[in-house]
């Protein structure tokens, strides 16, 4: 009876516990690997899922030189999902020696552009600006911008960020509607992103002569909504960060494969180090789960009693 | 009047589109009118900051409730505003050295980009980051097993929390990976497996369900039965 009693106690005293005592253990759960990864630099391994190989199949099978239109359509709410997945692309992009277009759909997404170029190619000075690479930048108008660019790229730019008409930029010569790229590239946290991507550019382009091939990163709540697209009109889907830790585990075996010497960067590691601190406030979410139910049955089992 | 000029505008514009998916020569009055939307889209950044300014000047005037956060609203408006619109700090654009106002408004040394890396970047990154703990606390409080439906949400969320981790490869590493009628029991591939059929199934039934009932929508758009899209007032409603 007592022992009953002390159950029912405990019970009650975990159901009435103050939530800052969870708000620390999530804490806890977050920050010890963040600085457990930081000192040791030790990662999981990583074993890529079908839609992740098939996003990393897109870009290696191209050859080299050909252009991929990298749109960034997210900001800096959803930058720590999409960041590292964004920098793996372009990485793995200039890496195969591809040349790179990057645009925005949204307001916010121009310094992300910067700044996911300086991190990729600013070691890089054979990647010349409108040579191998170009900064169209933000355009209002979501779906508009899809199918003015299906047309004609210039009608929905005119020029690059850098002012220079589009016609005078090297690395875009030839290049007259969306479906004269190689490759379409959007890294999407939303509206509009992906999906209108998908229904706007590349669906119109597979019942024509030259389909757009296309790659899609998303946030672990759009990606549900993505994958019914894969793989008739995506080649592949990094989803979350749990996608692009495994882009990116893709990427650096590929240099490691090339040269064993080579030490990758930890700004190339991102993803993959993230997953640590991902894998144990998952952990703690079940556990909450578990002693949550374990606290209401036990409850309510006393009531039964009672 | 106006509405049924706006009425007019939008049912003609329908057209336009539909038509140019069927008559050859039609085809550039598409891009046309996807133009119009293009600069309606920009025009709206305007009237959506109009009606900001309206709003808050509103609610510090009468002092309504959460008036301070209005002020401050209106301030961080305006002062992002005015470095955006003038430019200040901004570093001349290598193209034209000479000219101040050459350089884009968010280069890197500028007001604005100030604003970007030091004011909006963190204090977005950390309203994302602090769901964690909001979940956190609703999992332990609200996710119970109440029924067998609840059952099944609890087992699935247990499934793919830890099968999108290295927490699934570990618990079921044990599980052969090469024997195909066992392998899928592993957390990682049960996870995909439940990603791929379950949530794919559900969310084509969704995808096509929400076509069907756009597809609705814009035909009454186009004839002007629906005029909900003009605000309040409109007449017509929902049709």
């Amino acid at each position: 009876m007592a022992t009953h009693a002390g159950h029912a106690s405990i019970f009650a005293r975990l159901d009435r516990i103050d939530r800052r005592w969870i708000f620390l253990a999530m804490f806890v759960a977050v920050a010890a690997p963040i600085l457990w990864v930081g000192v040791t630099g030790k990662t999981f391994p990583e074993a890529p899922t079908p839609a992740v190989q098939g996003a990393f199949d897109a870009v290696e099978s191209l050859p080299s030189g050909a252009r991929v239109l990298v749109s960034m359509d997210f900001d800096p709410a959803s930058a720590g999902e999409l960041q590292p997945m964004a920098t793996a692309i372009v990485r793995h992009c200039a890496l195969r020696g591809h040349r790179i277009c990057t645009m925005t759909l949204w307001p916010a997404g121009g310094p992300i552009i910067d700044g996911t170029m300086q991190d990729v190619l600013g070691d890089r000075p054979d990647y010349r600006y409108g040579e191998h690479w170009v900064n169209l930048g933000y355009r209002a108008g979501f779906e508009g911008v899809m199918k003015q660019m299906n047309s004609r790229v210039s009608l929905a730019y005119a020029t690059d960020v850098r002012q220079t008409p589009l016609e005078r930029i090297p690395m875009l010569e030839g290049i007259t509607g969306i479906a004269d790229f190689d490759l379409l590239v959007s890294i999407s946290a939303g509206y509009a992103g992906a999906k209108e991507w998908v229904q706007y550019s590349v669906s119109p382009t597979l019942t024509g002569s030259k389909p757009l091939r296309f790659v899609a990163g998303s946030t672990g709540v759009q990606t549900p909504q993505l994958i019914p697209y894969y793989p008739n009109q995506m080649a592949g889907i990094l989803g979350a960060i749990k996608g692009a830790a495994e882009y990116e585990y893709l990427v650096n075996e590929a240099v490691r494969k090339a040269d064993p010497s080579a030490i990758v960067p930890a700004k190339f590691q991102e993803a993959q180090r993230r997953m640590a601190p991902q894998l144990f406030g998952h952990v703690l979410m079940v556990a909450l789960i578990v002693l949550g139910n374990v606290v209401f049955f036990g409850l309510r089992n006393r009531e039964a009693r009672a | 009047m106006s509405r049924s000029i706006a009425v007019l505008v939008a049912g003609v514009a329908a057209v336009v589109m539909v038509l140019s998916k069927f008559i050859v020569p039609m085809e550039s009055a598409e891009t046309t009118v996807a133009e119009w939307f293009n600069a309606a889209a920009a025009i709206a950044f305007v009237l959506g900051g109009a009606s900001l300014l309206k709003m808050n000047l509103l609610t510090i005037s009468a002092r309504g409730p959460g008036w301070g956060y209005a002020a401050v609203t209106l301030v961080a408006f305006l002062a992002t505003l005015g470095v955006g619109l003038f430019k200040v700090g901004v570093p001349p654009s290598a193209a034209f050295p000479d000219h101040r106002m050459g350089g884009t408004p968010d280069a890197e040394g500028g007001a604005l980009w100030w604003i970007y890396e030091y004011l909006m970047s963190p204090i977005t990154g950390t309203l994302f980051a602090m769901l964690a703990f909001y979940v956190a606390s609703a999992a332990f409080r609200a996710f119970r097993a109440k029924n067998a439906a609840a059952i099944f949400l609890l087992v699935t969320a247990f499934v793919v929390l830890l099968g999108r981790t290295y927490a699934g490869v570990f618990v079921t590493s044990w599980i052969p990976d090469d024997v195909p009628w066992v392998s899928w029991l592993r957390l990682e591939n049960l996870s995909a497996v439940i990603m791929s059929v379950f949530t794919t199934a559900g969310t084509r039934a969704m995808i096509i369900g929400i076509a069907i009932g756009v597809a609705a929508t814009g035909i009454k758009i186009m004839i002007g039965l629906d005029r909900s899209y003009l605000g309040a007032g409109a007449g017509g409603g929902n049709g």
